[in-house]
């Protein structure tokens, strides 16, 4: 039962999952043993994100999946601080 | 107007061990919900923070008698959108999580503030708040209700999903979770063939009629 470990999780568009799983190992070594120890040198992962991203935006127009014009952090502006 | 929620949660991880379960927090036993999961913009700004926005697709799971108010067309499954910012200088990461998709229905949006818990370094904070809102004349306030308690509820299952993902991480058999997701796994499975059921009882009972 440790599916979780070995399996990646789908992506929108159906053609697009493999691509994700490349794009999340190469961003998730990143991540940890460059990001976040405040290491700036460049990102390994521009190639394979940009591949992945290629069919994932398209899947997402296929689909009419209302995500234009959505503001970063968007919502937030409404919303009093805690 | 709507309902406001707020809770703290604690993890006993590092801030750097919860930050990279939060990448790879799907799938695992409780998020059976979650069908999809897209990163669909992300950029290292130039103070070196990251900002990403995750595409999610979520099974919609409402009552059927919320469900009634759905338009026909609308799918039973929900887009929501997470924008997050990782702070690596402060070590702090702020979500903002909310549903494109049925929002007249419902809409939920979710903050959450992560950061070192002050009592021990080696823990993580969570500051958590949502708003929870209904558009639908006359069941606002039944349907935010549901809402929040759906809300409470999901608050669990996240926590839950955290420690499975941190425990994998840290290389432990989280030998009780075998147990609960067998359970659920079994749960399921019978539902599933019960809707299957009742699919095949009413399709048989329309043949009749042809």
């Amino acid at each position: 039962l440790f599916l979780g470990y070995f399996i990646t999780m789908n992506s929108v568009g159906e053609a697009c999952t493999d691509l994700k799983r490349e794009y999340d190992q190469c961003f998730n070594r990143w991540f940890a043993e460059h990001f976040l120890k405040g290491d700036r040198s460049g990102d390994p992962c521009t190639e394979t994100f940009r591949k992945y991203q290629r069919c994932v935006q398209k899947a997402i127009k296929e689909k009419d999946i209302p995500i234009d014009g959505v503001e970063f952090m968007g919502p937030n502006k409404d919303k009093p601080d805690s | 107007m709507g309902k406001y929620f707020y809770c703290t949660g604690l993890l006993k991880s590092t801030w750097d061990q919860v930050c990279i379960a939060f990448w790879q927090r799907y799938p695992n036993p409780y998020s059976n919900h979650v069908l999809t999961e897209d990163i669909i913009f992300r950029e290292v700004t130039p103070s070196n923070c990251l900002i990403s926005r995750r595409l999610l697709t979520k099974t919609s799971r409402s009552p059927r008698w919320m469900e009634r108010y759905l338009p026909k067309h609308m799918s039973s499954s929900a887009y929501i959108i997470e924008d997050s910012i990782v702070d690596p200088q402060k070590q702090t990461m702020t979500t903002l999580t909310w549903n494109i998709t049925h929002a007249r229905l419902m809409s939920v949006e979710e903050r959450c503030h992560y950061q070192i818990n002050p009592e021990n370094g080696s823990w993580t904070e969570i500051k958590r708040e949502a708003w929870i809102s209904s558009g639908v004349y006359g069941l606002s306030r039944a349907i935010q209700e549901f809402g929040l308690a759906r809300f409470k509820n999901s608050v669990t299952k996240t926590m839950k999903g955290f420690e499975y993902v941190l425990a994998r991480m840290q290389g432990e058999t989280p030998s009780r979770t075998l147990a609960e997701t067998a359970t659920e796994r079994a749960r399921e499975t019978a539902l599933a063939a019960k809707e299957k059921a009742k699919d095949l009882a009413s399709h048989a009972q329309k043949k009749q009629y042809v």
